[in-house]
């Protein structure tokens, strides 16, 4: 039997970096806002403490900051004929657990998308022709400027902290930054971290054919810094411990070197951790949300009732709530109808690694986001007309980490145990790096997440169900990349080369890790036909509740996710203070 | 022999003599000691504020009871003491006291029964607080706090320390004078002086005791006055002389430690924790100026600092960055344990990492500090300009008793850091003590 809980003003799922910016944002309203965590709580100091989180077999390979797939997973199939299975093991993507989420063990690479991404319907049928769009595909704008959402990205990058070069300041383009990003209004917080070998020389073999190497935007550290809030973090020692670890040093930027203390100490500020989010309770007209109900870590179902109800859970999560919920109507991928569910897409990455006999790389003083990176061949710098895709990639070398299970670079062909895969360890460890491409995806209207039909969680409730597999489009895409790549990897003079690409026939494989950049499946845009939120990321149906992070992507841009989730976050609180809670309604 | 008996009976009747009217005569309580009209009340916040600045719930609050209910063991050279519930309830909190009754216990350690209070209670310091402020804690305790009916364990320390006439005779040893007067000619001097000598009881812990450990002197004037002092085997650092903070550090710095509890080259721990997080952290940008204009006044300040000794600080960087793996135990354990936040040159890192070179906790004869933030790890209190609890871990559990003899020894010896070694005991000690907390 249920107990009802005292009401609050406002109920947070979720206490990652959406949840913590939303509650920080509307504690200022001197609201009453209690956050609601389904994992552990979790702070650097007793939890990241070094030397134990330094432990690649416990967090790196095991994944003990990740969730548990036997507590909460999804079902995965690739095409719509085939019946999905349940993810089991973690693999292709890895979503965070606990207090901070995946905030936590994030490697740090925090950009801006393009001007582009962020109107891409628009800007390919304007430059290239509607007719250059494949059948199928289901590109949207946002139905948010980069212009409107500049502020946010400074205001996230601030809190965060990120440190990089500024390549374009208010349209003068500056030098060793990126000239092909869009007009930011002022510098980084922080100046870019050192650069390792690898990275220098990368960024001289590119520099020298005509490219434009520039740092890459990192969430480590270069110095100490106090963020808006008086958060503070230490300088990065290289430990090469980012990806997939809670940072011990305070260096990367996460919810909690970044928010979580200040918040704590709002007297209307309240989280409960262990506390899972069973759906969100509707009234009876469907026109709002009355609350949420959870259950406790002792197994008792609490109703929990709020005036607003703000999603802030992984991607995948927020989706799964959203169609458990009946909020908005679910996505039918034959009629093209409903759009709970829409769009799911995910990133096409590639890689070259190169192997130098007589280059001494010291792969152990890594950081999660060290690296250089070009932009020229990223979504505005290409002829989607000539190239016969749409997409475009971010290129970039550097070393993160050293850890010898997972980072044991071999050359193809290598025997994977026994005598001869020694000898090759002695031969090369430490001796590669690699190029890689991390690029878009485009959304297709056979991509997208619904409820599962045969399996269902420990509670009984239908799993969420995934529909993904690669196109072609996202195939010739990462193509170009290696053949962009190769020709810089070769002036670099490796003893050996070996590529890494997805080629034609390739199906998505969800054993080998690949990104946790998963997006879309309540997709924010202008049309409540075609998107599930609203630009201010709030429920074309449900008028008070707001759904944040990457799942409102229309399709992936061809960066790393996380400074667009924040700056979207900054922008739909603000829209929430500011037109929202003066007068509640459908704010579009 | 009769005339020895004799003599040894007038000895005894002679000191029951002296004795007894520090028994049995009635104890006189001091004063007001200015004149405030009787209607005078002090609020708007004042009053809290003032309950701030004298530090009361620390002391007054153990965890998990309610704010004034006292509760909380302290210990002493002579046994733990309990403090009391200050709440105005009338059967176990104070809530029968008279203004005349709050202030003698203020100033004089008197309780409403007549009975002397360990001088645990600062009266030595409180003595001097005005009685517009006195009339205030009182208004604050009667009026603004909670009456919560709950008894605390009462002091019982061993013979002959649970005579509490004795404290009679030390009260006459070692209480100054009731009254602060302001010598500088000066408000914000004044004012610093007020704060620190007074109701912010600084000397309490950052003065040493002297004879019967009385505090060496209660204002600036006295040359021991907050020249350091210890609790619990951690050193207090001294306030004045070449080494201390007031000397080395900017006026922004001092700041900085005092409402935060960090800047670029330390964070407060120990003791100072709480006086921070319940105290300082509150206080108006006015005081906080007037604390540390008064601290720097009086700081000895024209005595130049010691030299930095180069070439020492040059030798550990060196021997550091060598990475050399025959250097020592203690460099080695340095290197895998703590180089990661304070760096080979010692420093830290600005505002977040606290400096080792020069750090007294690292360097003062007690090394019980060092030793304990070692074994257990240290958290910064959260403070409204930081907030954030930046914490070190404890290395109790991965290194042995003679691994943080060794690395305590390194830091006291490196840079131009020049201190005894640390020995293994002393760290079994430690160890020990705090298993035992």
């Amino acid at each position: 039997m249920a107990t009802t809980a005292k009401k609050k003003d406002v109920v947070i799922v979720g206490l990652g970096w959406t949840g913590a910016i939303v509650g920080m944002e509307l504690c200022e309203e001197g609201l009453e806002v209690l956050a609601l965590e389904r994992g552990d709580d979790r702070d650097t100091i007793p939890d990241f403490r070094y030397p134990n989180i330094a432990d690649e077999l416990k967090y790196g390979v095991r994944y003990a900051a990740m969730q548990k797939p036997r507590n909460s997973t999804l079902t995965i199939r690739r095409t719509i004929e085939e019946t999905a299975l349940p993810y089991r093991s973690l693999g292709s993507f890895l979503p965070g657990d606990g207090v901070g989420g995946a905030g936590v063990c994030w490697s740090g690479n925090s950009f801006r998308p393009m001007a582009e991404e962020l109107r891409l319907r628009s800007y390919v049928v304007e430059n290239f022709g509607q007719g250059i769009i494949p059948e199928g595909m289901t590109i949207q704008d946002w139905g948010v400027t980069y212009s409107e959402l500049e502020p946010y990205f400074d205001r996230f990058e601030k809190v965060a902290g990120i440190a990089g070069k500024a390549g374009n300041i208010n349209g003068k383009i500056v030098e060793d930054g990126n000239p092909f990003e869009a007009p930011r209004s002022g510098e980084y917080p922080m100046p870019p971290l050192p650069q390792t070998v690898d990275a220098l020389m990368f960024a001289k073999a590119a520099r020298s054919i005509g490219h434009h190497p520039y740092p890459l935007p990192s969430a480590n550290a270069s110095q100490t810094y106090t963020n808006p809030y008086g958060m503070q973090r230490g300088p990065c020692n290289f430990c090469g411990f980012c990806d997939r670890f809670g940072c011990f040093n305070y260096s990367k930027s996460s919810p909690q070197t970044c928010i979580l203390d200040a918040l704590k100490r709002k007297p209307n500020f309240e989280y409960r951790a262990n506390s899972e989010v069973l759906r969100v309770e509707l009234s009876p007209d469907r026109k709002t949300a009355t609350g949420v109900t959870y259950l406790t870590a002792e197994g008792e179902e609490i109703i929990q009732p709020a005036d607003l109800v703000i999603l802030a859970a992984y991607q995948l999560h927020n989706v799964h709530l959203m169609l458990l919920s009946s909020i908005g109507k679910s996505y039918d991928p034959v009629s093209g109808e409903g759009v709970t569910g829409k769009n799911y897409a995910y990133q096409m990455t590639g890689g070259t690694s190169l192997f130098f006999k007589g280059i001494d790389f010291n792969p152990f003083v890594g950081a999660g986001s060290n690296g250089t990176v070009i932009d020229d061949f990223a979504i505005n710098r290409i002829d989607f007309g000539a190239q016969g895709f749409i997409g475009g990639s971010y290129i970039c070398a550097g070393t993160t980490n050293g850890q010898p299970i997972r980072s044991m670079r071999l050359p193809k062909g290598t025997h994977s145990w026994g005598g001869q895969w020694k000898q090759a360890i002695k031969e090369w460890y430490g001796h590669s790096m690699s190029i890689g491409s991390h690029g878009s995806n485009m959304s297709y209207s056979d991509s997208y997440m619904d409820l599962d039909p045969t399996y269902t969680d420990r509670y009984g409730r239908p799993l969420l169900r995934m529909t993904f597999n690669w196109k072609p489009n996202d195939i010739r895409m990462t193509q170009f990349m290696k053949n962009q790549i190769e020709p810089i990897a070769k002036s670099m003079n490796p003893d050996i080369m070996d590529s890494d690409y997805k080629s034609d026939g390739a199906m998505y494989d969800v054993r080998p890790y690949q990104t946790t950049h998963n997006v879309g499946g309540a997709i924010m845009g202008t049309d409540p036909n075609t998107s599930a939120l609203n630009r201010y990321l709030q429920s074309w149906d449900v008028h008070n509740v707001f759904v944040m992070g990457a799942n409102a992507f229309p399709q992936n841009i061809q960066y790393n996710p996380t400074g667009t989730v924040g700056a979207l976050a900054y922008w739909s609180v603000a829209a929430i203070r500011k037109h929202y809670l003066p007068r509640p309604r459908p704010l579009i | 022999m009769k005339t020895l008996l004799v003599a040894v009976l007038a000895l005894v009747v002679l000191g029951l003599i002296a004795i007894a009217p520090i028994v049995l005569v009635p104890v006189a309580k001091t004063s007001a000691q200015q004149l405030v009209a009787s209607d005078f009340t002090q609020d708007g916040g004042k009053s809290e504020y003032l309950v701030r600045l004298a530090d009361c719930a620390p002391c007054h609050t153990a965890e998990g009871r309610k704010p004034f209910a006292g509760g909380l063991a302290i210990p002493s050279p002579f046994g733990t003491i309990w403090s009391t519930n200050i709440t105005p309830d009338r059967e176990t909190g104070i809530g029968s006291y008279t203004l005349d009754d709050f202030r003698a216990v203020l100033y004089d350690g008197l309780r409403k029964d007549g009975a002397h209070l360990y001088p645990a209670m600062p009266y030595e310091n409180y003595r001097k607080i005005s009685e517009n402020d006195v009339r205030a804690l009182y208004h604050y305790f009667m009026n603004k706090v909670e009456p919560v009916s709950s008894p605390v364990r009462q002091t019982q320390l061993s013979f002959p320390f649970n005579q509490r006439w004795g404290i009679r005779a030390w009260n006459w040893f070692a209480l100054n004078e009731a009254r602060f007067k302001p010598r500088y000619n000066d408000l914000v001097l004044d004012r610093g002086a007020y704060i620190v000598e007074t109701l912010g009881h600084c000397g309490a812990c950052h003065s040493p005791r002297k004879f019967f450990l009385a505090q060496d002197g209660t204002d600036a004037t006295a040359q021991g006055f907050l020249t350091g002092g210890e609790i619990d085997g951690w050193p207090v650092p001294s306030l004045r002389g070449p080494a201390s903070a007031a000397t080395k550090w900017s006026a922004e710095e001092l700041r900085a430690f005092l409402a935060t509890g960090r800047n670029n080259h330390s964070g407060v721990t120990g003791e100072m924790t709480p006086v921070v997080q319940d105290s300082l952290q509150y206080l108006t940008g006015k005081d906080l100026d007037a604390i540390v204009a008064y601290l720097r006044h009086i700081s000895y300040a024209a005595e130049q600092p010691p030299a930095r000794i180069d070439d020492r600080s040059k030798r550990t960087i060196a021997l550091l960055n060598s990475a050399d793996p025959s250097m020592d135990l203690g460099p080695r354990l340095y290197l895998d344990n703590c180089n990661g936040c304070h760096f080979t040159n010692g420093k830290g890192a600005r505002g977040v990492f606290p400096e080792l070179d020069g750090n007294p906790i690292v360097v003062a004869r007690q090394s019980g500090g060092l030793i304990d933030v070692i074994l257990k790890g240290a958290r910064m209190p959260s403070t409204e300009s930081r907030p954030m609890r930046l914490a070190m871990p404890a290395f109790g559990q991965r290194l042995s008793d003679k691994e943080i003899a060794d690395l305590a020894t390194f830091l006291r010896q490196s840079w131009s850091n020049n201190a005894g070694p640390v020995d293994k005991t002393a760290v079994a000690v430690r160890r020990q003590k705090l298993a035992s907390h």
